[in-house]
């Protein structure tokens, strides 16, 4: 077994810039994007007095609960002592880290008054879980910094595992904290529940992973460094059981709304006579979502294939956009049930008219906006990895630390 | 009258007549003139603005000695009017309100401010069908109130909800967590506004039972107004709090209800008769 050796990614500088330039510029639109949204107002939106969260929403959740799975590989390591993990530590940090500043850029961009951010860091109320959450977020990042320290200094090697298990259990409570943003909300039926809060958790793990494995393959990939079929493979036996511990939930999800009679349209709505949230559900958050990466993960022979690989990936991330948009915007689309036993015939303000859903479709600066947030994550990632030794040399089978000896195995920072 | 200046150098001794040492000194008597107008004139107002504010309900904090409340009588709401809800943008400016340029008919009727609104409904078993207005119900346990992460979603003292458009930093969750589909998101910049109703783009609004007539001493609401000078007497607004008020004699006589009584929130705004 040889040392980790941690090194910048050195891939050549014209491929760099290019790299970085499309990251730019993938910011910059989602800047504009803001700017229009902050100088013409959210008409400019899909979003309404009915769906009040969209399209920016989703790319945030998915940025912010993956920042915590992320961190997930790092706690493998570190706190469990798996050694083949631990070289993906730093890694792991600074992709928690990044997308979660993208996350909660997308955000603050999208509040009706940005330019009030003093007000919310100023002003807290603390009945509101939101305002909880504002710390998680903070807190996190001030920890995964002290953790990527811990990690990478020479002097850190006895605070490694304490800092590990703090930032395992504040991620944990970040996700239940992010979950429970809509599970607290008792007066829309597809909300009000509990389980959204270990729901998130658990989805935080499988898309944390699918974007770590992505952007570990890429990285290592562009600069020819050794990714062995061991690590990788169990990387992706990770990835495969979050994917169906998502499925399960989302079963047990369902099955316990329409154990009630008063959630009955909900279900049947959503499964069923939804539209686009039907089809969201089945084809994006069940089928390519959850499905499709199961039989490639568990496949003998696809997943092997680098390429079906990062297509397993892509559509774990992809479905989890699709789970998001049912469970964001499809629960607000559905009518409150303001009056249970009672059709609505008419209404000044769309109540569900005869049961009709509210209409949504996102506009394009929404969706710059979103891909600008995910375009912030990744150039802090490129960047990251250029100038500091996040990055193992080797992740070769020969080259892993001994198993379970983690927080043992010798460590040597890039010269 | 021209001023003789004393030698500045003290070595020059006393100028020759003595006597202007006696007398006032004309420079000293205009600064002080001048300072006493000044201060009159910075002091004044204050006290006439104090002589005005005192017995004015705008000058003394809401106390929770009145709960402010309207009882619909949905069998009284006519089908097709719609007084009160024309009442409610006229007094809140709401009618101001303008399409944007590009914007559809349908996208702005879903994104413009709507702090009132009429809904018609049907019992799915007996058929029966019931008008009423709709508009925020003035929780005693307001969700909104709960989940503003800035505390800008508040409850007065008085029961009244509503939103301080100071720290309102638009994040909608308010309107996440409403039950009644209360809240409006201003999504337009805001061309035309009433001075005692301010409004501004990316802040949440809705309902406040005219705040502005509670601060002013006036009993009533722009919709109850409307209702009763129609005869038709389906809004009555008062204060639950003082047994001989005409809404709680209502109440106890009136079979009643709070929608969504599920979430045992104790609403300010009570129906009867669906």
């Amino acid at each position: 077994m040889k040392r980790i050796v941690y090194r910048e990614w050195r891939i050549p500088s014209e491929r760099y810039w290019s790299l970085l330039g499309i990251l730019a510029a993938v910011v910059g639109l989602g800047g504009l994007a803001a700017l229009h949204m902050e100088h013409n107002g959210h008409w400019v939106t899909g979003m309404s007095n009915a769906v009040v969260w969209g399209m920016p929403h989703i790319f945030a959740v998915m940025l912010i609960i993956s920042a915590s799975g992320a961190l997930n590989i790092a706690t493998i390591g570190t706190v469990f002592g798996k050694g083949a993990y631990k070289p993906l530590g730093r890694l792991s940090g600074l992709l928690a880290s990044a997308l979660l500043v993208g996350g909660l850029l997308i955000l603050v961009l999208d509040l009706g008054r940005p330019d009030r951010l003093l007000v919310a860091i100023t002003h807290y109320n603390f009945r509101s879980i939101f305002a909880w959450n504002i710390y998680l977020y903070t807190g996190f990042m001030v920890i995964v910094i002290a953790y990527l320290w811990s990690m990478a200094d020479r002097m850190g090697g006895p605070f490694v595992k304490p800092i590990g298990i703090f930032a395992m259990v504040w991620r944990l409570a970040l996700t239940a904290g992010t979950g429970s943003i809509f599970g607290f909300l008792v007066a829309r039926q597809a909300f009000d529940t509990a389980f959204l809060a270990p729901m998130f958790v658990v989805m935080s793990f499988a898309y944390g992973l699918a974007i770590m494995l992505l952007v570990l393959m890429f990285t290592f990939d562009q600069e020819g460094r050794p990714l062995g079929h061991k690590l990788r493979g169990r990387l992706m036996n990770l990835l495969g059981t979050f994917v169906a511990a998502v499925l399960f939930l989302t079963v047990i999800y369902y099955l316990t709304k329409v154990y009630g009679a008063k959630n009955y349209e909900l279900v049947s709505w959503v499964l069923f006579h939804g539209g686009i949230y039907s089809f969201m559900f089945w084809f994006g958050w069940i089928l390519m979502g959850s499905l499709a990466p199961l039989g490639i993960i568990y496949h003998p022979v696809l997943s092997q294939d680098r390429n079906w690989i990062v297509a397993a990936c892509a559509l774990v991330i992809l479905g989890g956009m699709a789970s998001l948009y049912v469970i964001i915007i499809g629960s607000q689309a559905f009518p409150l049930q303001m009056f249970p036993g009672h059709t609505i015939l008419e209404s000044g303000f769309f109540d569900g008219v005869n049961g009709e859903a509210a209409h949504y479709w996102p506009t394009i600066p929404e969706v710059l906006l979103g891909l600008g947030g995910i375009g912030v994550a990744m150039l802090i990632t490129a960047v990251g990895v250029r100038v500091l030794q996040f990055l193992p040399e080797s992740l070769a089978d020969a080259d892993l630390p001994p198993e379970d000896l983690g927080h043992a195995a010798p460590e040597l920072a890039g010269t | 009258m021209k001023h003789q200046e004393a030698p500045l150098d003290p070595s020059l001794g006393s100028p020759p007549d003595s006597s202007l040492d006696a007398s006032p000194d004309p420079s000293r008597r205009a600064f002080l003139g001048i300072a006493a107008g000044a201060t009159a004139a910075v002091v004044a107002p204050g006290f006439v603005l104090q002589a005005q504010a005192v017995g004015n309900p705008r000058a003394e904090r809401v106390s929770d000695v009145h709960r402010w409340g309207l009882l619909v009588d949905t069998n009284r709401c006519v089908d097709g009017c719609r007084a009160c809800v024309e009442a409610c943008d006229q007094e809140n400016g709401l009618d101001l309100q303008r399409k944007q340029p590009g914007q559809s008919e349908a996208e702005w009727d879903t994104q413009k401010a709507v702090w009132l609104r009429k809904v018609k409904l049907q019992d799915n078993l007996t058929g029966r069908v019931s008008n009423l207005p709709m508009m925020c119900q003035h929780c005693e346990s307001p969700p909104c109130v709960d989940v503003c992460p800035t505390g800008a979603s508040f409850k007065r003292a008085d029961g009244i909800v509503m939103v301080d458009r100071h720290t309102c930093i638009g994040c909608r969750y308010c309107m996440m967590a409403c039950p009644y589909k209360a809240r409006s998101f201003i999504h337009e910049v805001v061309e035309d506004q009433l001075t005692r109703v301010p409004r501004g783009k990316g802040c949440v609004e809705s309902c406040n039972l005219c705040v502005s007539r509670r601060d002013q001493g006036l009993d009533s609401t722009a919709c109850a107004d409307a209702c009763t000078a129609l005869g038709h007497r389906a809004i009555l607004f008062g204060d639950l709090k003082d047994p001989a008020s005409a809404i709680s004699q209502a109440l106890k006589t009136m079979p009643s209800r709070q929608i969504r009584e599920d979430l045992d929130l104790n609403t300010g705004v009570r129906y009867a008769g669906v």
